[in-house]
């Protein structure tokens, strides 16, 4: 193959932009590389960037403003045998710069071309990320109160391995892209150039000036030595290689008889730390193993260890319709945080409602039955009181009985953790 | 019968997986993050892809990238993150890329309610894309049918090659409850049609088809481009090519709506009320019901399972046979709208609730009973 480049579509950039030159540089690389057709993608930008994959003959994917490198990495990911090759502009880089960001610390294998023209060329020359401040560009005078980021220098401290810089004019070019695709793992490389369309029309920028941009800015030229690790692709399926397969949906048989199996709603309030969580699931296991159907909502903060833990419980011996609480059956009040946060039910419990209290929580004034139980003087930890409050539901038959919870410790727990639970509740029993 | 138990997510990432979904990539937000934790425990170990992009609008640009080679590829996000999306998601419309993404909607609008639940985004899926290109969206009622309801999801996304959303919501995500998976009726396996002739241009169709597939990476040339768009995969400005393509990406979903369609439904010949739902709301409604027969007040249920396209032929057959129409749903009044617009001069009520508390059995009973 002498050239990659789709002779039905010739290059269509105004004249004397430097996009042309790298374009067939890409090209004189692609030809050195030696790879068919089919094993290259270029994926390319919007701007006039976002025109080079036209000009090939590979695969190509054309997307949304900034988000190419987004699109390489899922083909890389998925393919990793292809060679992916990214084409972006200034303006990309501006829009994009999480993705450019992302791809400098992950370190995938793929090659992403920079070309730097300083301006927004396709929609009138307005100033980008790269706008030199002193520059007239085509946003009045906004690029005067920044200053132009140089993306090798953010390259190299976000962790890219390969980082290169030269002008889109230069003879170096096809080699320095050959080998920045020949790199394993991420390579960025930026071409500086001039938009005769726009930019040049009002800021004075020769070849001799491109050449000289590159030479005040010097950058490894090649891999980072600092930043040398493993491809990401490679190290990503190494250490998926090494994850233990999911297990299978847990299904739990029912061991146990009932002789009468009413609807039951069960409400756990708790603060967190107090496995409001886990004796959910336990009384949840425990109307499985009676043959019931469950359902469970837990409201809890999104801070951890503080504020309230709330479990709410359905069992039924109907498939479970509306999954909300109508009516509690049990209210196990374990903490003052957890009663506030469903302070207003207490109110309105029915007659029969069984409401342990636990002797150090306030509730609200109510018709339900009420029980208060002093877990200290049990010497039972706050972390287990919720458990305990389990063996208390089933001493009384509400809700659940002894055999169940057993069922449900032994299906939830490992046995040593089984072991520990018994002791814990065999203080209730 | 042994039942199993999960949240929702779960299940979903579990259809996902039966499936044959084998890339996942998604950036943690709640109430939808236990999808993404179940894929990254469930996928690598099958050789599949899980990864957490920087953001959203990069994990569904992965997504994309990855469904182009081949891969069968879902995301997970809630409402703030479906905005993100939503650019890239115009691309997968309008450029004919599968992905099927779960919305676990929670309480809106912007970051709103991360705990609380809605069914706010139910226009926004449908419209979320410039162009307004139609998508399908489907909406499950409880945890076994966000496991039957994702197998469904990859097989539209597959055959109509579009965005299928499952519309879930923090009330099914996040609940554990018990199911029987052994019940799940799940459908056969759809697969992307390749093409397999001579001179491939990626976007060549019949008129209400999506065209065939091949990967970028393959052995063919592949070009794929967000831009207006001809067969050959260029940028066209021809009049007559754009409205081709224009009208096939209605085509082909709105006529193979009846299809599509996924719904239970419930009619009683005594019922003068029909009360249409979907989603979590579908379960209060089915209560209600029960009650109100018990009562000696029968009305009939129809529960949407697929609200995008909208099934209009069966909402239209359904309601003619009834005096009432009730729609209920989680949002101040979205697809009620949808369903005024298919049954024209048919007074259509509407109950609607907005405040973080799923709509009661009670409630929806006592709508009907103030008639």
């Amino acid at each position: 193959m002498d050239s990659f480049l789709n002779h039905s579509r010739p290059l269509v950039y105004c004249p004397g932009c430097t996009h042309e030159n790298i374009t067939k540089s890409l090209d004189k690389a692609l030809v050195k590389l030696g790879l068919p057709a089919d094993r290259t993608v270029i994926v390319t930008d919007i701007g006039c960037s976002g025109l080079f994959d036209t000009f090939f003959n590979v695969h190509a994917l054309h997307g949304i403003h900034g988000r190419a490198l987004t699109y390489a990495s899922g083909l890389k990911l998925a393919r990793p045998n292809l060679n992916v090759i990214v084409t972006m502009g200034d303006g990309g880089l501006g829009i994009g710069g999480a993705h450019v960001l992302a791809a400098c610390r992950r370190n995938l294998d793929l090659t992403l071309i920079i070309l730097n023209n300083y301006n927004f060329g396709m929609t009138g020359g307005q100033y980008s990320a790269t706008t030199p401040t002193d520059a007239f560009a085509g946003s009045e005078f906004l690029n005067q109160a920044e200053v132009p980021v140089d993306i090798c220098a953010v390259a190299q401290s976000a962790g890219a391995t390969y980082i290169d810089r030269c002008s889109g004019l230069s003879k170096a070019l096809p080699d320095k892209i050959l080998r920045a695709i020949k790199h394993k793992g991420f390579s960025i490389i930026e071409t500086l150039g001039m938009c005769t369309g726009r930019f040049t029309k009002k800021n004075k920028l020769t070849p001799r000036d491109l050449e000289k941009k590159a030479e005040e800015l010097p950058v490894p030229g090649g891999p980072v030595p600092q930043n040398a690790r493993p491809e990401y692709g490679e190290k990503y399926r190494e250490l998926a290689g090494r994850c233990k397969p999911f297990p299978e949906p847990v299904t739990i048989e029912k061991k146990v008889s009932l002789e009468t199996c009413s609807r039951q709603e069960i409400v756990i309030l708790g603060s967190a730390g107090m496995r409001i969580v886990t004796a959910g699931d336990l009384v949840c296991y425990s109307g499985l193993s009676a043959g019931m159907h469950v359902s469970m909502k837990n409201d809890y903060n999104i801070t951890v260890l503080r504020g309230q833990s709330v479990s709410e419980i359905i069992i039924s011996d109907e498939k479970i319709g509306y999954p909300g609480i109508k009516s509690p059956t049990v209210v196990l009040a374990l903490s003052h945080e957890g009663v506030q946060r469903r302070k207003k039910i207490f109110a309105d419990l029915a007659p029969d409602t069984f409401v342990l209290k636990e002797k150090s929580v306030d509730i609200p004034p109510t018709p339900g039955k009420i029980l208060e139980i002093d877990f200290r003087a049990l010497k039972i930890k706050k972390q287990d009181w919720a458990l305990a409050s389990l063996a208390v539901m089933a001493k009384n038959g509400h809700g659940i009985n002894r055999e169940m919870l057993d069922h449900a410790l032994k299906q939830r727990f490992s046995e040593k953790v089984y072991q520990l639970s018994m002791k814990t509740i065999e203080k209730i029993f | 019968m042994a039942l199993t138990f999960m949240e929702g997510n779960e299940a979903l990432a579990r259809g996902a997986i039966a499936a044959g979904c084998n890339f996942f990539a998604g950036y943690p937000i709640t109430p939808a993050t236990t999808i993404f934790n179940s894929m990254l425990k469930m996928l690598p170990p099958k050789g599949g892809i899980c990864i957490q992009g920087e953001d959203e609008i990069a994990s569904m640009g992965y997504c994309i990238g990855a469904s182009m080679a081949g891969r069968k590829v879902l995301t997970a996000t809630s409402g703030p993150g479906i905005s993100l999306y939503s650019e890239q998601i115009s691309f997968a419309t309008g450029s004919e890329i599968p992905v099927v993404i779960a919305d676990v909607q929670r309480l809106g609008p912007s970051t709103g309610s991360a705990t609380r639940g809605a069914d706010g985004d139910i226009q926004f899926l449908r419209w979320g894309n410039t162009g307004g290109v139609p998508v399908i969206v489907l909406a499950p009622k409880d945890a076994l049918d966000c496991y039957i309801l994702a197998v469904h999801a990859f097989n539209y996304a597959e055959e109509f090659r579009c965005p299928v959303f499952i519309a879930s919501n923090k009330e099914i995500g996040m609940t554990k409850e018990s199911f029987d998976l052994d019940s799940a009726d799940l459908p056969p396996i759809v697969e992307r049609r390749y093409f397999n002739g001579d001179s491939y241009l990626p976007f060549r169709a019949d008129p209400d088809k999506a065209p065939d597939f091949l990967p970028i990476g393959g052995n063919t040339i592949v070009r794929q481009t967000s831009s207006t768009h001809g067969p050959d995969g260029y940028i066209t400005i021809d009049p007559e090519v754009i409205e081709a393509t224009q009208e096939r990406l209605r085509a082909k979903i709105h006529k193979a709506a009846d299809r599509i369609a996924l719904y239970e439904k419930n009619i009683s010949d005594k019922a003068q009320t029909l009360i249409i739902s979907y989603g979590i709301t579908s379960r209060a409604v089915d209560d209600a019901a029960k009650a109100l027969a018990r009562q000696g007040k029968p009305v009939s249920t129809l529960s949407l399972k697929t609200i995008w396209p909208v099934p209009e032929n069966l909402i239209q057959q359904i309601a003619a046979s009834h005096r009432n129409i009730l729609v209920v749903e989680m949002n101040l009044g979205q697809y009620v709208n949808e369903i005024k617009r298919v049954l024209g001069n048919k007074e259509v009520k509407f109950y609607g609730q907005m405040n973080g508390l799923m709509i009661s059995p009670a409630k929806i009973m006592e709508v009907i009973e103030n008639g």
